[in-house]
């Protein structure tokens, strides 16, 4: 016994009544009272099987491991960094994880990486909201060179980057910029020719805010051939 | 150590651009709504430039004048950054950015004399009028001295006496006489990145300038008040360059306000 | 006599012309805008982020700040001087607590959510618009919420128990009794009571179901205001 309320992909606000009957499950970001479940932020609802899912299109950055972030570095200590990646507390980053190369004791950890410097980090432990470990040992982590930076919302850095990058990748491809996408919805992103990166920028803008629209990668690659 | 976005900002300069496609002139989209709080306040209005908006409200108080000036009236200008207009903005007592806002959108005014005192005079050594300007940014995306003087300007235009039965002011209740505006200075800001000299600059760019000038223009050309910020210093040539841009920009703002 | 016919027309639980709109603080995690006849709020949520000082953290959850502030040239009469007063202070302490009842704050513990509040413009009822706008920025900002919160005025006019006072009703005679409330709009609770005034046991009641009426449509409005910026023009249906 059960009943659905919403329509897939419908929009829906905090307290929003979703599903009555015990046959239904609360997913993420949505809570049951009695026998109804009831979403807790705006976003939009996705079946899977009995389980509603909220996808939300609003929200702050949550720290999670194995997430790749783009931070930057807001004090220089004795074992390591803190770096601001738009949460609540500063992540951790030790001089263990932060190069191949071997650091001496005593060492200036600001020749490695100073106040102001942009990284691109894995978060490598999350012990408790507070302590949030994170690494520039890996594929692809570094310190970032001269570039933009701008926030797009945590929610839609999956569209953003697309299945296995393919969105990313074809704006990267269409623009020639260089682009890279945190998690945690800071992306930096560096072209040779200015205006084709203000439309890559424009394109990034765009995703957020039809990524709910069907029909999307199409209309995107429009975009991208239009601006040329 | 420069920041990778104040390297990036510079390297596309070099390249004749900034990063929102503008040209180093080029002012954003700029807007004027007049009579947002028409209820409360004498007069009031938003200014917008691109996304940074400004609310100014004109309020008018009779007083006692100055004993040095007995048939002058005066005004103040009161300009707050709210925390709620950006996130770098803390609670509390007026802080000196504040100050420095409030006192260089008070000299424009005050220097260009937009507002003649002697008319705010009601009665010769007893009463005067004081107008009390209040500024208030709801989004700060950049350039706050330029969209806090256009609002201010716009509140002024818009402001009407109100009613005074037996010495006192009956607010809510206006009369048909303007505050009458003598002058139309308008503030335009000139940032200096590197050897880079632009116009208007977006959050980004305001925190990458190296020197700021702002600058009160009045309609024949003439300057009113002037204001240097920033840690590094200017040129002359600069300064004289900052001024022909300026001259240019403020005639288009002016048209804005009319 | 009677208060029967409303200063400016309207029926007993008629409430004036309101306006939302949600995304209006480009800067801000959340922010929202909302009238009710001449009054007019702004409020914009910053956070979840670090709190200072220390002591002021809770190990447990967020902590949620409320500041609301008049613009100086925002009352109805003479200027407001600017800073906080023990009026503003009082009504950040009860917009706090109007808000805390519908809000999940567990996922941060030790930071705290900022609600800043501003009034461009007023005609009764400003603490009402203010947690009305407040919770549409909460929703903005992703706060997750078991439910929205909106709030109205009612009060007892010449006699009369009527919904959203405008100030001529406030200050009615000298004696309009002016009750400020808030509800949660799922569940139906009080979260913001404060009044001033006599009234009696039945009187009360009966004004409490009248606001909390007022509040489902108020809410109503909330909702098309938060459709209106994540969805397409017919509501982000396909």
């Amino acid at each position: 016994m059960g009943k659905i309320l919403v329509n897939e992909n419908e929009i829906v606000v905090p307290g929003q009544e979703l599903a009555e009957g015990m046959d239904y499950l609360p997913g993420d970001d949505v809570y049951r009272e009695k026998d109804h479940l009831y979403a807790t932020k705006i976003g939009i609802i996705k079946l899977s099987g009995r389980l509603v899912k909220l996808l939300p299109l609003t929200g702050s950055y949550m720290p999670r491991r194995g997430d790749n972030v783009i931070g930057k570095v807001v004090n220089v200590g004795l074992g390591g960094w803190r770096l601001d990646i738009g949460w609540m507390f500063e992540a951790n980053l030790s001089v263990k994880d932060a190069s191949s190369e071997f650091i001496e004791r005593n060492a200036d950890l600001s020749k490695f990486f100073n106040y102001g410097d942009w990284i691109v980090a894995e978060i490598i432990n999350v012990t408790s909201p507070r302590y949030v470990d994170i690494t520039v040992k890996g594929p692809g982590l570094r310190k970032l060179g001269p570039g933009r930076i701008i926030h797009v919302s945590p929610s839609k850095v999956p569209r953003i980057i697309g299945k296995q990058g393919s969105m990313i990748t074809m704006i990267k491809d269409s623009t020639g910029c260089k682009i890279t996408v945190g998690q945690n919805g800071m992306a930096w992103i560096h072209g040779e020719d200015p205006e084709k990166e203000i439309i890559a920028v424009k394109a990034i803008e765009k995703i957020q805010a039809e990524s709910h629209i069907p029909g999307l990668t199409d209309r995107i690659k429009e975009f991208l051939e239009r601006g040329q | 150590m420069t920041s990778i976005i104040k390297q990036h900002l510079l390297s596309t300069l070099e390249k004749g651009f900034r990063l929102d496609g503008r040209k180093t002139d080029e002012y954003r989209t700029v807007t004027v709504e007049y009579g947002i709080s028409s209820k409360s306040a004498e007069g009031s209005a938003k200014a917008t430039i691109g996304n940074t908006q400004v609310i100014a409200g004109v309020k008018m108080e009779v007083g006692k004048p100055y004993s040095d000036k007995p048939n002058e009236g005066t005004i103040m200008v009161n300009a707050e950054l709210l925390p709620l207009s950006n996130p770098d903005f803390e609670s509390g007592p007026p802080g000196i950015e504040s100050i420095e806002l409030s006192r260089v959108i008070d000299r424009a005014i005050r220097e260009g004399h937009a507002i003649d005192f002697k008319k705010l005079c009601i009665k010769e050594g007893e009463q005067m009028w004081t107008v009390i300007i209040d500024i208030y940014p709801i989004n700060d995306d950049g350039n706050l001295f330029d969209a806090g003087a256009l609002a201010a300007m716009a509140a002024i235009k818009d402001a009407k006496f109100p009613k005074v039965e037996a010495d006192k002011v009956v607010y809510g209740e206006l009369t048909n006489k303007k505050l009458p505006v003598e002058a139309l200075p308008m503030s335009c800001t000139l940032i200096k990145i590197g050897n880079h000299i632009i116009v208007d600059p977006t959050i980004d760019e305001w925190n990458s300038s190296d020197a700021r000038l702002t600058m009160g223009i009045l309609e024949d050309g003439t300057l009113c008040s002037l204001q240097k910020g920033g840690d590094m210093p200017l040129t002359i040539e600069e300064v004289d360059e900052m001024v022909s841009i300026a001259t240019k920009k403020t005639k288009e703002l002016r048209k804005v306000l009319k | 006599m009677a208060y029967t016919k409303r200063v400016d027309g309207r029926k007993i639980d008629e409430m004036r012309p309101m306006e939302a709109k949600v995304g209006v603080v480009d800067r801000a995690t959340g922010s929202a805008m909302f009238k009710i006849g001449k009054t007019i709020a702004v409020a914009a949520v910053y956070g979840p982020r670090d709190l200072y000082p220390a002591h002021l953290q809770n190990p447990s959850r967020g902590v949620l700040r409320c500041n609301y502030n008049m613009m100086a040239f925002s009352g109805s009469g003479d200027r407001v001087r600017p800073g906080p007063s023990r009026r503003s202070k009082e009504i950040s302490l009860v917009t706090e607590k109007a808000l805390l009842p519908s809000l999940d704050l567990s996922a941060y513990p030790g930071g705290v959510i900022d609600v800043y509040v501003e009034l461009i413009q007023t005609d009764a009822g400003t603490r009402c618009a203010g947690i009305t706008a407040a919770a549409m920025a909460l929703a903005d900002a992703g706060i997750p919420m078991k439910e929205l919160v909106s709030a109205v005025a009612v009060g007892r006019v010449g006699g009369t128990i009527v919904l959203d006072l405008n100030k001529e009703e406030e200050d009615y005679e000298g004696h309009a009794t002016d009750i400020a409330t808030a509800f949660t709009t799922r569940s139906g609770q009080v979260t913001l009571l404060q009044m001033d005034g006599p009234v009696t046991k039945e009187e009360l009641k009966k004004a409490l179901e009248l606001a909390r009426e007022g509040c489902q449509k108020i809410k109503e409005l909330q909702v098309k205001a938060i459709k209106e910026k994540y969805g397409t023009k017919n509501g982000g249906e396909e």
